[in-house]
């Protein structure tokens, strides 16, 4: 009896350093995540910004922020302007990035220096999204670069004011972000490739299947888990576009506000460092990326059970 | 091996903690100088205290730190060379006597400068005596939102009388008045605009590049967006951009932007919209930016732009004037007063309240802004148009003085007509955001991506962005 006491003791006191291991994540996450979390929905219930210097609030008004969030068609403008750019992004970018991957990850192909062109397609991530921005401001600019060759290459008679038109200035949001990202999905998806047991493969081509039932039936079912993750890290990403559309736009999502993203909007209201409103879109960001995310995980796991 | 690994994972960790802990090191050191401060000045801290009311406090009992808040180095470069008895100790102190100038410079950037004021401000009732801002410079723009407050002094609290400040023009008391009519603020340069003319384009399409015939053709708006056509079919451009007039019209506004809470479009604001509107339609200018590529091609003979709205740092120091080739560097510009008087920039002195050295502050202010020789160097060495009438009247007589960006003319005599002639008693607080967002939002509408109506709701929308308690 008492063997077994003395026994249960010593688990328990190994038990208790996961516990120990896990107490700096504990601390960092409640301090600067947790606490802004409950803090940003209990500033959404306060009238509070300031105007020039003088201090309005912070007074309770319940979901008075949310009431005014909610009267104008715009907050739905700018989810939808936000999807459209994500969506812009992610298509072609997962489309590019599992090619390459299949292309990288395929033992028969034998891609030479993978590893350099692995590097170089990774580049686009590791300049500054503002930089990145500026340079593609200039490129684009109504007598910039890009409009003097089509107009020398005769393809444009008058230069073609990217900036000021609707789809212009949210395909070069897209492209710019596409540019940006493929290269980490490509690595993500390369990664999950590597490790599906190449038995698979080898009984598929024993079995006679072409490389494109290879893929289908292979490759992408086996990919699941990892492809899930990149949609829902991507989607999560998307709705917080910010850097970008604001550099590009100098802020102000012009033309009609048609490249105007949820945090652009949010970053609008700091100007009068509006806690009340910013608190109230937060707390929506929130539950919008939480039920996208959970849709987008029901929706591929169905089907696999 | 498994002691390789065991010593590698232990200094990844530690580099780790030092990493997350060299945040709290930072922000402890800075408090450091601040606790000194306190220290060494106790003696002076119960008079400073309560000097807020009764600023007449003498020398010797002021405080020995001097804090200026501004956002870039013009001012101490200013002080530097031209006050009395200061020396320079390094980039960011300096010393006058036994007190030591601390210099606050944050770039204006994403309204940073603004917002570190305005914590500061905000905190300065409570701060130790050495740490409240005793001088801070604002500029027109968002003069209001300081001067509209207590956290600003008026200059009679300080001892400077309304004879001190006589010679300098009344647009820059108009400035930094308070809507109660209470002066809380100097300068020590006018930055009165004029419109500058490309003298080949003059000649090319109307025969002269004589000032006043040139004049004549851009007298008033309407001759103005006439004269466009003329210049159109010889293939140039009236503006490089239509926010380049938009300071000459917001300029001259008969009402301010808000009235009792509520949003206003003045007739000159609207007029702007509508000229800027036919003058776009019909190619005779752009839609960029001010300060963008597409700006600035006009200051080359290639870019085929007929004239600049500006005031003499303008043409001095930013339109290429010394890049080869450029219509500056040619002396191709010609100067004349164009439709309407403006300005466009300037700095202003402030006293912050709560300052624990008056004297200092009302010393700076007289030294610097009423000063005959001290402003009359100010001209001579650093090219500025400076705050004082006798002494521009004066240089503007002076045939010795001439500008070679100009052809060789003395510009200074249109300047300062212009500077007499400017009329701004319709500023609001909220100048700034409205002026941006304006534009902004009007570009839709010059681009025909939106009607006007439209273009005006996206204007209002920024504005409740910015401003939640106005309504229009």
């Amino acid at each position: 009896m008492e063997k077994i006491k003395r026994k249960r003791g010593k688990v328990v006191s190994y038990n208790k350093w996961g516990y120990f291991f896990l107490i700096p994540f504990a601390t960092v996450y409640i301090i600067f995540q947790l606490v802004p979390l409950v803090s940003t929905f209990y500033n959404s219930f306060f009238e509070n910004y300031r105007s020039g210097l003088m201090q309005v609030g912070p007074n309770f008004i319940g979901l008075e922020n949310y009431k005014t969030l909610f009267s104008t068609p715009d907050i739905w403008i700018y989810v939808k302007n936000t999807l459209i750019m994500w969506v812009m992004c992610f298509i072609p970018q997962i489309i590019v990035s599992l090619l390459l991957a299949s292309w990288f990850a395929d033992p028969q192909l034998r891609v030479k220096c993978a590893g350099f062109f692995k590097t170089v397609i990774y580049m686009p991530n590791l300049i500054m999204a503002s930089a990145f921005a500026m340079l593609f401001f200039t490129l684009f600019s109504d007598s910039g670069p890009i409009n003097s060759i089509l107009m020398q290459i005769g393809l444009l008679e008058q230069p073609f004011k990217f900036l000021s038109n609707v789809w212009g200035t949210r395909t070069l949001v897209a492209f710019m972000n596409f540019l940006m990202w493929f290269g980490n999905t490509t690595i993500l998806l390369m990664a999950g490739m590597m490790g599906i047991d190449p038995a698979l493969f080898e009984a598929a081509s024993v079995d006679g299947a072409t490389s494109t039932q290879t893929f289908y039936k292979v490759t992408l079912p086996m990919l699941r888990p990892i492809l899930i993750y990149v949609i829902i890290t991507s989607l999560i990403g998307g709705l917080q576009l910010f850097d970008v559309p604001q550099v590009l736009t100098n802020g102000t999502g012009e033309p009609m506000r048609s490249s105007m993203t949820l945090i652009m909007y949010l970053n609008k209201h700091l100007f009068s460092k509006n806690y009340g409103m910013g608190g109230a879109l937060s707390v929506f960001m929130f539950f919008i990326t939480g039920i996208l995310s959970l849709f987008v995980y029901q929706f591929s796991n169905k089907k696999n059970d | 091996m498994k002691k390789f690994k065991k010593i590698l994972a232990l200094s990844l960790a530690s580099a780790m903690t030092v990493a997350t802990l060299a945040g709290c090191g930072a922000s402890g050191e800075t408090s450091a100088p601040a606790a000194e401060g306190t220290e060494s000045s106790a003696e002076t801290q119960a008079a400073a205290s309560d000097d807020g009311a009764e600023a007449t406090v003498s020398a010797g009992d002021e405080g020995k730190i001097f804090n200026i808040y501004c956002w870039n180095e013009e001012f101490k470069s200013r002080i530097t060379s031209h006050y009395p008895g200061y020396e320079e100790v390094d980039g960011t102190t300096g010393k006058i006597g036994d007190v030591t100038v601390n210099w606050h410079i944050t770039p204006n950037d994403d309204n940073a400068y603004q917002n570190n004021l305005d914590e500061t401000l905000l905190n300065q009732e409570s701060a130790a005596a050495d740490d409240k801002i005793d001088l801070f410079l604002i500029e027109a723009d968002y003069a209001l939102k300081y001067v509209d407050t207590p956290y600003t002094m008026a200059v009679s609290d300080l001892g400077i009388t309304e004879e001190d400040v006589a010679n300098q023009y009344q647009y820059t008391k108009d400035i930094v008045t308070s809507s109660d009519g209470v002066l809380k603020g100097v300068s020590w340069q006018g930055c009165p605009g004029a419109l500058f003319y490309n003298r080949e384009a003059a000649k090319e399409v109307f025969g002269t590049d004589d000032a006043a015939e040139v004049q004549k053709k851009v007298a008033d708006w309407d001759t103005f967006v006439q004269t466009a056509d003329e210049l159109q079919a010889a293939g140039y451009k009236i503006t490089s951009t239509v926010n380049d007039a938009y300071r000459v019209y917001s300029n001259n506004v008969s009402t301010p932007w808000v009235v009792d809470g509520k949003i206003n479009i003045d007739e000159n604001i609207k007029k702007w919209v509508d000229d800027s509107k036919a003058l776009v339609d019909k190619g005779e200018t752009g839609t960029s930016e001010l300060w963008s590529d597409d700006w600035s091609k006009g200051f080359y003979p290639e870019g085929k732009v007929f004239c600049y709205f500006g005031p003499a740092w303008l043409i001095n120091f930013s339109m290429a004037a010394d890049q080869e080739g450029s219509i500056g560097n040619l002396g191709g510009w010609g100067i004349t007063e164009g439709p309407q008087g403006f300005y466009w920039g300037g700095t202003w002195i402030c006293a912050a309240t709560g300052t624990d050295n008056p004297s200092l502050v009302k010393d700076i202010m007289l030294k610097m802004t009423t000063d005959e020789k001290i402003m009359t160097d100010i001209v001579v060495q650093d090219d500025d148009f400076v705050n004082n009438k006798p002494a521009m009247d004066a240089m503007a007589q002076d045939t010795t003085y001439s500008s070679k960006v100009l052809g060789g003319v003395n510009p200074l005599s249109i300047y300062c007509a212009g500077a007499d002639s400017i009329d701004l008693s319709n500023l609001s607080a909220y100048d700034q955001g409205c002026n941006e967002g304006f534009q902004n939002a009007m570009k839709n509408y010059f681009d025909g991506n939106a009607t006007y109506d439209e273009a005006l709701d996206i204007f209002y929308k920024d504005m409740a962005e910015k401003y939640p308690e106005l309504t229009h």
